[in-house]
């Protein structure tokens, strides 16, 4: 093995042993030196979790969500230098993380963190303007050939759990004690300008936009939704993409995207 | 800022653009913390150049290119990478190398500098800047990616002197000679870190002035400070831990004041990343240093008159 390979693997184990050919000026037993480099890796990764997950953090505490990052880092260090997406395989380890069952909605308050992260790093794009929706809804007949490209910080997260309502209310918006976490909600993360927005989306609402991300035109998207949500409302549903900054184009398929 | 010089060859033949002092200028500078980039448009700091860490912005877009390009307007700019792992045994990371040239390419920075260290290793990123051993097979594989660097980034780039914690029974020189002769062969230029000297000098017991001393002066092309936490080894001496996070140590600024002797005014960095504080805070510490750096011009006027 590389001297490399060796070093990496001790900086991950907590258990390897010092690796062999390190010294001290004073003969000192290397491995307590050794231990610096493990702690620096180890907890600089927890760290960065931290950051991206803040209200995980919130709803189990800080020495059970570093404890959980620091098995997590162990197992599966980054593979990549850039550390923004560092955090996009935590989520599914928090489910399958024996001590966090107790949470069931823990993993999805994460996704949904994740997601905050990704539209705030994703590339910029001017929402439609009013001036083009008008146009784009003034003949109501050319509306179902209509074809919405999304936002590219745009995420959207379905869940069993309340995961809009859990987080809002840490972020000082209503009342986490009010919140029932087994209400299923649908988050719609996306940035307008320089800040990101995390909405409730209307039932249906996630098939919509996949549709919209599909492909699809208005009308096939708006009837794919409707046939897996009873109360979908296309209106409804429009305006609140549009509110939020969540199309950057609406037009016909015949026409190119701005 | 940078002065457009025909490339030279380095000691292997490699073409290498030498620009003056790398372009900052010779004044105290801040790294750019996300927390400070409101308050730095507002106010408008009068302050020599910010540096960030190439991965944080190598992200499509958002709060930070659009603060970034903002700040770039105002400021000089160093572009300081954390991820290259330059010794690493081995590859480069190409298309890191390719998406550091892009971030270069739109932000045309005065500087860019990397670590002598390794952070990588079987696909694995270990965000830590990890020894090496001084001995030729590691000295010719660093020369090599620092050969592929400035060829890719087309460009001279600064190498930072480590702080380390151990050392390599298998090295067999010190690190002021291993440094010296990556300068001669490649041609890169010296991010001379004094709290690494002094960290590294406090760690192996060696003297941080006859370190200085011993580096190619001639090639710094800029300077970090930065504090550091104390720790014992097994054996109770003492280690320091280079951690950014608290002020500067009066050791390191005699140290530092020892360098600007010997270099002349160097543009200067104050590296915080870690327990930031206000800005007000970092930028007296950039005022102390300021002071510094002027009296060694003051020093350096006096004796050529």
């Amino acid at each position: 093995m590389s001297d490399q390979r060796l070093f990496a693997a001790a900086l991950l184990d907590p258990d390897a042993p010092c690796p062999a050919g390190l010294i001290a000026w004073n003969g000192s037993d290397p491995a307590r030196r050794f231990a610096v480099y493990r702690n620096n890796v180890v907890v600089s990764l927890i760290d960065a979790l931290a950051d991206t997950f803040p209200v995980t953090l919130e709803l189990v505490g800080e020495e059970f969500l570093r404890a959980m990052a620091g098995v997590f880092v162990r197992a599966a260090p980054p593979g990549s230098v850039l550390l923004a997406e560092y955090g996009a395989g935590f989520p599914a380890f928090i489910e399958r993380f024996e001590p966090a069952r107790s949470v069931p909605y823990l993993a999805d308050v994460a996704r949904l963190e994740m997601l905050r992260v990704r539209a705030f790093h994703a590339a910029d794009a001017d929402p439609v303007t009013p001036e083009q929706v008008a146009r784009a809804l003034a003949d109501p007949e050319r509306l179902p050939a209509l074809r919405a490209t999304c936002h590219p910080s745009l995420g959207v997260l379905r869940s069993d759990h309340a995961v809009v309502s859990l987080w809002a209310a840490h972020q000082g918006i209503g009342d986490l004690a009010g919140v029932d976490p087994d209400v299923p909600e649908t988050a719609l993360v996306v940035r307008a300008g320089l800040e990101v927005q995390v909405v409730s989306l209307p039932p249906g609402g996630d098939v919509l936009v996949a549709g919209f991300a599909s492909g699809l035109a208005l009308g096939d998207a708006a009837t794919r939704a409707a046939s897996a949500h009873v109360d979908f409302d296309l209106t409804l549903q429009l305006a609140l993409l549009l509110r939020h900054g969540a199309l950057t184009s609406l037009h016909l398929s015949t026409e190119t995207a701005p | 800022m940078t002065m457009q010089t025909p490339f030279e060859l380095s000691a292997r033949g490699v073409p290498v653009r030498r620009t003056y002092s790398d372009g900052l200028p010779n004044r105290a500078g801040l790294g750019l913390k996300p927390q400070h980039f409101a308050e730095i448009l507002a106010t408008e700091p009068d302050l020599g150049f910010f540096e960030i860490h190439a991965e944080n912005y190598l992200v499509a877009g958002g709060p930070f290119h659009h603060y970034l390009h903002r700040i770039r307007d105002r400021y000089p700019l160093s572009i300081h990478g954390v991820g290259l792992s330059i010794g690493a045994e081995g590859p480069l990371d190409i298309a890191h190398l390719d998406r550091l040239a892009a971030l270069l390419d739109r932000y045309q920075p005065q500087s860019f500098s990397e670590h002598l260290a390794w952070s990588t290793h079987g696909g694995a990123f270990f965000n830590d800047l990890l020894p090496l051993p001084y001995d030729p097979i590691t000295l010719t594989r660093v020369c090599d990616h620092i050969d592929q660097t400035q060829e890719r980034l087309r460009r001279r780039i600064l190498l930072e002197n480590p702080a380390t914690y151990v050392e390599f029974a298998d090295s067999t020189m010190d690190e002021a000679t291993f440094i010296a002769e990556i300068v001669r062969r490649t041609g890169c230029g010296l991010l001379l870190d004094v709290n690494n000297a002094y960290v590294s000098g406090v760690n192996h017991r060696r003297d941080p002035q006859t370190y200085i001393a011993a580096l190619p002066l001639s090639e710094v092309g800029e300077i970090h400070l930065a504090g550091f936490a104390e720790d014992r080894d097994a054996a109770g001496a003492p280690l320091l831990i280079d951690t950014h996070g608290a002020a500067i140590a009066a050791a390191v600024w005699e140290l530092y004041a020892f360098a600007l002797d010997r270099l002349g005014p160097t543009p200067t960095l104050i590296e915080r990343d870690n327990d930031i504080p206000p800005l007000p805070v970092l930028l007296a510490e950039a005022r102390c240093a300021e002071q510094w750096i002027e009296d060694a011009q003051r020093r350096r006027t006096e004796t050529m008159a």
